[in-house]
């Protein structure tokens, strides 16, 4: 019969219509100001600089090594580096940013800056309601529009944000334990020269007594 | 002058060359005693899917010739994957054939892995033929839906088509943290692994998407308007379709049993058993079934691999993220795409960039017969044509 096919198209047509109502799962759209999907945490936007502690400029933990600057494909990030250094996360020396621009209006989202970053400063954000009627102004993100603090990447990125941290600490308790052992082997060799007259092994705790 | 050859520069005495009003010769109206009428079609014409123009030549309602016209979107990406390192073109990849990144982050990966001699692990080959199929039925649901509103299905066709895609776009999303962008790939298998539940929605996802199939072609393929306006419309003949280099369901639809996953196996598809559907008449309609038949097929392998999918790493541990450098030499992969075959060639000479990096872009390719599947129909078959043609222009013009 002549549109059969027709009225079997408008049946399911029908039946999808009706169906909205009859059903939750049929309604698929979400009505986005007033009501918001939650948070997936692989979501990446832009990206944002991580800092230990309270002090954005202090706990920073970007390094100014330039190899995001470097790696990132669109360049949209700019970076200069200060001749004054500050003490990272295991107290070693380390250079810091002047500058770090990220031009987010080129920025595409991409994440090889994350992953190229041997320091893990630079975390994507998720912030995404960022429309603005000025171009240069708000897209062009300076040092301190960028730096959150790690309980910000913990709120937004948790499963990352705790692999993240329990890196960081195993490899300072590992500079720690290396300091303690060097400077056991330090002090014994201070101690060593001194009992080189007795023949005998002196502890390091009886040497003085 | 102080130059040694100064006959060719101006100088102060000789007068510069008086303008003249260029002379523009206009186009003799009557090509054909007056019935031809050239229009253009795009760059701003919905139909088009992208910014893409066709110079059409009318004899009445008939196609006499049509010229495609692209490179609206040409943004460089030959030249920028040659002077970025091999990583950072892998998010440009993204942005050849928007739909269908996964599969193009798959090519690229493919050709760098061949190129520095990269192992995938079992865990990453499987991801990877997942996500690939998964894009390929997002690709197909929606060229299906295109198709209907460029041949008048105003919206419900392709309201419900989208409405599949986001759900594997969600997929997509929470695994990679994008819905389009992807960047998912990694040189020697993939960036991160899949987030608890992700196979358990993948699953339900695939169990589900059947009745979608249904639903969709219900609604459509035994619909006497949507047959009497594709079947023999469009006919690529088998020999046109091979001799132009065609490939994907437009060349499965003119009867040729090539699709690489069969024809040049990558990656672990020899493991899974599905089957390639061919058309015999090679026409729009038979190019729509191909996609719908694809479906269900892709929907197999989806089961068995979601299956089958083994614990490991993803990774191959040689695989460096950083000053990533593979011995000079030269690689070509190619895979199949849901549009076709996606190559991409590249030379390396040892240093950070490729020296050369070429893309073997399906859309393109494709898109090289339109004038023969055109001529002799009516203009408002030329747009349903170039639907079931399947072209992103992101790809032809990259």
């Amino acid at each position: 019969m002549l549109g059969k096919g027709i009225l079997k198209g408008m049946g399911e047509t029908a039946r999808n219509f009706f169906g909205s109502y009859a059903s939750e799962d049929r309604l698929v759209t979400v009505q986005y100001p007033e009501q918001r999907l939650p948070q997936i945490e692989a979501m990446r936007n832009f990206p944002f600089l991580v800092f230990d502690g309270t002090d954005p400029v202090q706990g920073l933990r970007c390094v100014a090594c330039q190899i995001c600057e470097k790696e990132c494909p669109p360049k949209c990030i700019y970076i200069v580096k200060d001749s004054a250094k500050k003490p990272d996360y295991i107290g070693k020396l380390q250079f810091q940013p002047k500058v770090f621009d990220i031009d987010i209006s080129v920025c595409m989202s991409c994440q090889i800056c994350v992953e190229v970053c041997p320091f893990d400063a630079i975390k994507m954000n998720v912030e995404y309601e960022l429309s603005s009627s000025d171009r240069f102004g708000s897209l062009l993100l300076n040092k301190q529009d960028l730096t959150r603090p790690n309980s910000y990447f913990h709120k937004i990125h948790p499963s990352e944000a705790a692999e993240v941290d329990g890196r960081l600490q195993a490899e300072k308790e590992k500079v720690q334990a290396k300091a303690r052992l060097e400077a056991e082997a330090k002090a014994k060799a201070a101690a060593a020269p001194k009992p080189t007259p007795a023949p005998a092994p002196l502890t390091p705790a009886s040497a003085p007594a | 002058m102080t130059g040694p050859d100064s006959s060719h520069t101006h100088t102060d005495t000789a007068s510069p060359p008086a303008w003249r009003r260029p002379t523009y010769e206009l186009r003799p109206q009557a090509e054909g005693d007056g019935r031809m009428l050239e229009i253009s079609m795009g760059p701003q014409h919905p139909s088009t899917h992208g910014v893409f123009r066709m110079d059409v030549m009318l004899d009445g309602e008939r196609v006499v010739k049509l010229k495609p016209v692209f490179g609206y979107l040409h943004r460089n990406h030959e030249k920028i994957g040659e002077s970025t390192t091999y990583l950072a073109s892998m998010p440009y990849t993204d942005r050849l054939d928007y739909f269908c990144s996964l599969t193009n982050n798959w090519a690229y990966a493919l050709a760098v892995e061949r190129l520095a001699g990269l192992q995938v692990p079992e865990r990453a080959e499987y991801i990877r033929v997942i996500l690939a199929e998964l894009t390929r039925l997002q690709n197909h649901a929606c060229l299906g839906g295109f198709l209907l509103q460029d041949m008048g299905a105003s919206g419900t066709p392709l309201m419900y088509a989208f409405r599949e895609r986001e759900k594997i776009l969600d997929l997509f999303e929470a695994l990679t943290g994008a819905r389009m962008m992807c960047n998912y790939m990694r040189f020697g298998g993939c960036r991160c692994d899949l987030p608890p539940g992700w196979l358990e929605r993948a699953r339900a996802l695939v169990a589900g998407f059947p009745r979608f199939l249904d639903e969709f072609e219900a609604l459509l393929t035994g619909n006497e308007i949507l047959m009497s306006r594709t079947q023999g419309v469009g006919v690529l003949p088998r020999e046109l379709a091979i001799n132009a280099s065609i490939t994907g369901p437009g060349l499965r639809a003119s009867g040729v049993n090539y699709d690489l996953r069969k024809a040049d196996p990558y990656g672990i598809y020899p493991r899974f058993s599905f089957r390639i559907p061919l058309g015999d008449h090679g026409d729009v309609y038979d190019r729509y079934m191909m996609r719908v038949l694809e479906m269900r097929e892709s929907l197999k392998i989806l089961e068995q691999a979601l299956r089958d999918i083994p614990d490991g790493p993803i990774i191959d541990p040689k695989a460096k993220i950083r000053g990533f450098r593979p011995k000079p030499g030269e690689a070509y992969a190619r895979l199949e795409g849901p549009k076709g075959e996606l190559g991409f060639f590249l030379i390396s000479d040892g240093s950070p960039n490729p020296y050369r990096y070429r893309v073997r872009p399906p859309s393109l390719i494709n898109l090289t017969v339109l004038e023969d599947l055109c001529l002799g129909h009516h203009v408002a078959d030329v747009v349903i044509i170039l639907g079931s043609v399947d072209i992103v222009l992101g790809e032809v013009d990259r």
